[in-house]
């Protein structure tokens, strides 16, 4: 199924968890803010969160800003 | 002469000066820097992490420890984003303090003050300190104080211009009518605008080009920090109000004849 990942679509495996894809991508020990359709998901709810086909998925982090 | 510390929403603060950490042309200088300017806060910015980056996360080990990391919601244009992204920075774990911004016009990167209200009412309510990035406006500023926000923060000029400070009338009435801390955000050039800033009784000063972009920016980050140190000791010490003629310094009397 596909996936809108920050603005790309994305192939994943149906029942992919946040937790799963959060690890596919590397950024498991990374600081790192989930939404999906723009409501937040919190770090307890990544390992059980399973995302839906068309879901609209943001990882977001701190960078340099002013 | 000790100063009394900084204190946002029971958080003590010994520095005045907070850092923005953005356009730094390495993060090796950027790390010395925020090191030089001795600042304990710091802003960062909310962005989508980049996939295509295998660098992720190095960022994050450049600024030194102990520092506060205070998010901002730059580059939102609605109420609804700006708060969008503070629960982001808050589920990143960067804690309750947002610098909230929402601009209202891309060339000038004034706040759009209608919606700035707006998002400072939805996050106090919601348990943030809110330092928001506002207009030189005493009444904009007294509004968002009354709706909670922790600190309130005027611009000195727009958002990376180094012009100083533009109205200094308008920051005087603004510290003079808040209750809460008021910093100096954006638009400071050079040393002199912060000690200014400083001397107009404002309790801190937020930049970033003005470091970030000096030819050394360690260097610069160092003489930010001694303007403000400078410039909190004027007003503390009280100055002597202008006169238009002069006051001799030495004795009248006993001049030779």
């Amino acid at each position: 199924m596909k996936i809108i990942l920050n603005g790309k679509e994305r192939e994943i495996e149906k029942g992919t968890t946040v937790a799963q894809l959060l690890e596919a991508m590397g950024l498991k020990e990374r600081p790192v803010a989930v939404e999906v359709n723009k409501r937040i998901v919190r770090k307890q709810e990544h390992a059980q969160f399973e995302l839906k086909d068309g879901d609209r998925v943001e990882v977001v982090t701190f960078v340099q800003g002013g | 002469m000790e100063d009394k510390p900084l204190v946002i929403a029971g958080r003590a603060f010994r520095s005045r000066l907070f850092v923005g950490t953005g356009k730094y042309k390495s993060f090796e200088t950027m790390r010395e820097a925020l090191l030089a300017s001795g600042a304990e806060v710091v802003t960062v910015a909310i962005r989508r992490v980049d996939l295509s980056s295998r660098e992720q996360g190095s960022f994050a080990s450049f600024i030194p420890p102990n520092m506060t990391i205070l998010p901002n919601t730059a580059g939102c244009y609605t109420a609804e984003d700006a708060i969008r992204t503070a629960y982001l920075a808050r589920e990143l774990g960067l804690g309750d303090m947002i610098k909230l911004e929402v601009i209202g016009d891309q060339k000038t990167l004034f706040p759009d003050t209608e919606g700035l209200l707006e998002a400072a009412k939805v996050l106090v309510n919601d348990g943030f300190i809110v330092l928001p990035y506002t207009n030189d406006d005493p009444v904009v500023a007294k509004k968002l104080e009354d709706v909670g926000c922790a600190a309130v923060m005027p611009l000195a000029a727009p958002i990376g211009s180094g012009l100083g400070i533009r109205n200094r009338h308008n920051i005087a009435i603004i510290v003079e009518q808040a209750k809460v801390p008021v910093i100096v955000d954006a638009g400071v050039g050079t040393a002199s605008d912060a000690a200014i800033a400083m001397e107009l009784g404002c309790d801190g000063v937020l930049m970033n080009t003005a470091i970030a972009e000096a030819k050394d920016p360690v260097m610069m980050a160092k003489a930010m920090k001694l303007a403000v140190e400078a410039g909190r000791l004027a007003y503390l010490a009280g100055r002597i109000p202008p006169k238009f003629y002069a006051s001799a310094s030495s004795p009248l009397v006993g001049m030779i004849q």
